[in-house]
């Protein structure tokens, strides 16, 4: 790639979805998300971690959901009217995400993410593109599609789980 | 610019394995005495399909085969050629070496011309291998003669939308000889007649493509009669009749000129018994030439010795009109048939399933409305449930296919492989119509195969031992589908020498499998299924190796069913296995523990019952059992192994399941039996993971996901759970 073209792509701005949980603000690609609705009808699923809330119905097919509140510890996993999900379309899975809210779309070019510094355990540097501000703030650029699919989140089959 | 003609690649080569799969079927039917006239027809068709197809997209070298292929089949459906044992053979090896090109060409791989090459030579060899037969036996023409054809084409409508199919049927017609037009009656009916030296065939495939064969009548013209037409009949006392026996189709129609029957013999096959008394003659002579309805009584004695001749001359076509009807049948069925991706099926499937719930979710809501106000909402949705199962019905249907798809490829493999043991084995097939799920259908193939090579190498024995033993030299596998209730039942049936009781029982002592003191016949069978057993004396490259029983059993449980063992020594064994009719639908019972809904096959409960307190025993470090009438089945609490709070916690106050895992009984403790309910199963595993103890998931009525339980997991789940604890 040239350094024009380069420039130019780095110039070119894609939109995030930002959202809050606790007091912190995260943004994800727009265009992993495929919908946002409320939280209800999910089916427990048992001995599977406490923040697979379950299975929902998605119009015929069965998608699981995760609650990020209780896989990271932060804000109050509480189910009311105003608990949100974001259904993510993640090439070829679909995973429903709890979050405190929904904040924003926010226009960003890969300019306005900075490297993220190592911040310890709670959220491995490894699932994050970098941080971001957003009208004075900051906003964890998260890359969701690793996150999901990553082991940490049990979401998928292991082949070592699989061996057992 | 020129069309891409490389997206149409793949439809050729779908359609070229279909032709190949119908030839192939075709050959192996075939009669090498008596060969069907129709089936040779469709095999040469076939092959002159895949020559079409792959010269248009520029596969020349399976065109160049297929042209070989084709001018040999040619010879044997004009007759000019007797088919011969080795020639079907010369055809099957041929349709091999076409399929594997066909792969070649679509993978890409490489391909050994020089196999390509030695089929070609073998092909043309035999052709005139068989010529030089012929020119020694003087009398069989490699010519047709000239004849004179009177051509009456009588649509049941107008067949010609335009003026340029008729004048391209005209031009076709020009083409194979002289043609003059004699009438010209209107509303497409046409008369000429045409001199030329052409087979009759070759007219009646021209006409196949602009009408039903029935609309067209092809006779000849006495005038210039050929009485050596095939040579077949030269001494024959009455040469008129004899030149109607040429080719066993067709009468005179200038005697009888008008007459219905004449139009029917055109084919030869459905001849009318109630047809007026003035044609009765030219029925007559249609039998004569063709060997069948011979009425007795009315039979000069010169039409016997005409009827008696072709069968021991020549092999004229002689085949029953049955078996013609059929292969019209599934023409037919062919040509209305459409080819539609799986995963459409399956959105559609999806799809009425959402509808379903839809429906339900509506009733729920509408059940609470006053009926008196809303009474055309009511009725409104009563129409609707009953127009959505039936929409839901047929599109399950779509999924379904007849088992014959998986039985196609049988006789092929038993030809195979009784040449390589000399063995002789008839393969009968019993209900190939029977329809299941296309996904089972697929994963049916590798088991069935399996336990078809084992019957053939152990069951059946060679001849001579066979002959020993007071059974015929020939013996028999069937193989048989049949719906039972909500399972289909297939069945490999052997007359071999069944399972050695003894011999069996000595092997596993000897390999130190468990086995009681006096085991039943069913433990005994159960031990084939042990992985590495094998009684075999010798391993051959079919079978002995002691793999397979046990991964057909794992294949056949994968697809929830079961394997059911028969055998009795000298008589033979059955193979039966047990499948549910889809994979997609499953007969369910709903169950609840606390507010939790769940799913349990049905076919795997064998009862529930309340059990009082008396019933249930406590075993030091194996937990609680439940005796019923005499066993002690453990007893499995759903809630502890789903951590649910349950209703009840006593077995007494709740309901205890009666299942059948595969290792032994269990009862499955519950709150409550809610239904039973056919619900559709819908994987876990397409967007999570797989999730111990549960097999799938499902939707109900109200829209919300219930899950199916796996009953041999929670089996297991179970004993682990007590080990721990």
């Amino acid at each position: 790639m040239t350094d024009a073209a380069s420039s130019q792509h780095n110039q070119a701005k894609r939109e995030f979805l930002t959202f809050t949980l606790g007091e912190e603000e995260y943004a994800i690609d727009i265009l992993t998300v495929q919908e946002i609705r409320g939280y209800n009808a999910v089916t427990r699923i048992a001995n599977t971690p406490d923040y697979i809330k379950g299975v929902i119905n998605m119009r015929g097919v069965i998608v699981p959901v995760v609650d990020m509140r209780l896989k990271f510890h932060l804000g109050n996993a509480t189910y009311d009217e105003f608990t949100v999900m974001i259904i993510l379309n993640l090439g070829q899975r679909v995973v429903g995400m709890v979050v405190d809210a929904v904040s924003d779309v926010v226009a960003l070019s890969a300019d306005d993410i900075r490297p993220a510094p190592d911040f310890g355990a709670t959220f491995d540097t490894q699932y994050l593109l970098g941080l971001a501000s957003v009208a004075e703030r900051m906003a964890i650029v998260v890359d969701i599609e690793k996150l999901m699919s990553s082991q940490d989140m049990g979401l998928v089959d292991q082949l070592s789980s699989e061996a057992v | 610019m020129s069309i891409d003609l490389s997206q149409f690649h793949q439809v050729f080569i779908d359609e070229a394995y279909e032709h190949l799969d119908a030839m192939e079927q075709l050959l192996l039917a075939i009669d090498i005495e008596h060969p069907n006239l129709d089936d040779l027809n469709a095999i040469f068709r076939a092959a002159h399909s895949i020559k079409g197809g792959s010269g248009t997209f520029g596969f020349s070298n399976i065109a160049d085969l297929t042209h070989a292929l084709e001018s040999l089949l040619d010879k044997l459906r004009k007759e000019t050629l007797p088919i011969t044992h080795e020639m079907v053979s010369a055809f099957l090896a041929c349709g091999d070496l076409l399929k594997l090109m066909l792969e070649a060409h679509q993978d890409g791989g490489d391909l050994d011309e020089q196999r390509v090459t030695d089929m070609k030579t073998l092909l043309l060899s035999l052709g005139e291998e068989a010529s030089i037969l012929e020119d020694s036996a003087t009398h069989t023409p490699t010519q047709s003669p000239v004849t004179t054809y009177r051509i009456r084409l009588h649509p049941d409508s107008d067949i010609f939308s335009g003026p340029a199919s008729f004048e391209a049927l005209v031009a076709d017609l020009s083409r194979l000889g002289t043609l003059i037009l004699i009438a010209d009656q209107g509303a497409g009916r046409y008369e000429w007649t045409l001199t030329g030296s052409v087979v009759l065939q070759d007219l009646l495939d021209t006409f196949a493509f602009i009408c039903q064969d029935y609309e067209v009548t092809i006779t000849e013209e006495p005038a210039v009669v050929e009485d050596e037409g095939f040579g077949f009949f030269m001494d024959l006392p009455e040469p008129s009749s004899a030149s109607d026996a040429d080719f066993g189709f067709f009468v005179d129609e200038s005697e009888l000129p008008a007459s219905q029957a004449s139009e029917d013999s055109g084919f030869g096959f459905f001849v009318d018994e109630t047809e007026l008394p003035a044609v009765k003659q030219a029925q007559q002579e249609t039998e004569q030439g063709f060997g069948f309805f011979v009425p007795e009584s009315e039979l000069p004695k010169q039409a016997a010795s005409i009827k008696e001749s072709p069968a021991a001359v020549a092999p004229v076509p002689v085949s029953a009109p049955r078996k013609s009807k059929q292969a019209d049948a599934s023409k037919a069925h062919a040509e209305t048939s459409i080819r539609v991706g799986v995963e459409k099926v399956d959105q559609l499937i999806n799809l009425v399933g959402e509808l379903v719930i839809t429906r339900s979710m509506l009733a729920q809501s509408v059940s609470e409305l006053d009926p008196v106000h809303f009474e055309t909402i009511h009725k409104g949705l009563v129409n609707l449930e009953r127009n959505s199962r039936d929409l839901q019905e047929a599109v399950m249907s779509i999924r379904m296919l007849p088992i014959n798809f998986v039985f196609g490829r049988f006789p092929r493999v038993v030809r195979d492989l009784t040449q390589k043991m000399s063995k002789k084995v008839r393969l009968k097939l019993v209900g190939e119509e029977t329809e299941l799920d296309k996904g089972l259908i697929e994963k049916l193939a590798d088991p069935l195969t399996h336990l078809l090579r084992n019957s053939i190498d152990h069951g059946i024995e060679i001849p001579e031992v066979r002959r020993a033993a007071g059974k015929p030299e020939e013996g028999t596998i069937t193989l048989s589908a049949s719906h039972q209730g909500g399972s289909i039942l297939v069945q490999i049936t052997d007359d071999g020498a069944g399972l050695d009781r003894e011999k069996l029982i000595a092997k596993a002592r000897e390999k130190g499998l468990p086995l009681s003191d006096n085991p039943t016949d069913k433990e005994v069978w159960q031990l084939i299924f042990a992985p590495g057993f094998s009684t075999a004396k010798e391993v051959t490259d079919v079978s002995g190796r002691g793999v397979g029983m046990d991964v057909v059993q794992r294949n056949i449980s994968e697809m929830k069913g079961q394997v059911e063992i028969e055998s009795a020594q000298g008589v033979g064994t059955t193979i039966g296995l047990r499948l549910p009719l889809t994979l997609a639908i499953l007969d369910g019972m709903i169950l609840r523990v606390a507010d939790e809904v769940f799913v349990l096959p049905l076919t795997r409960i064998l009862e529930s019952f309340q059990p009082d307190s008396s019933q249930m025993k406590s075993v030091a470090g194996q937990g609680r059992v439940v005796q019923m009438r005499g066993e002690y089945l453990p007893l499995v609490e759903l809630h502890k192994l789903l951590g649910i709070q349950p209703q009840y916690m006593r077995p007494e106050e709740g309901i205890l399941v009666v299942v059948e895992t595969t290792q032994d009984k269990v009862a499955l403790f519950v709150d409550e039996l809610i239904a039973q309910q056919q619900v559709v199963i819908k994987s876990l595993e397409t967007h999570f993971r797989k999730v111990d103890g549960l097999s799938g998931a499902t939707i109900m009525g109200d829209g919300r996901v219930a899950l199916i339980l796996d009953i041999d997991r929670l089996a297991r789940m179970h004993s682990t759970f007590q080990a721990h604890s």
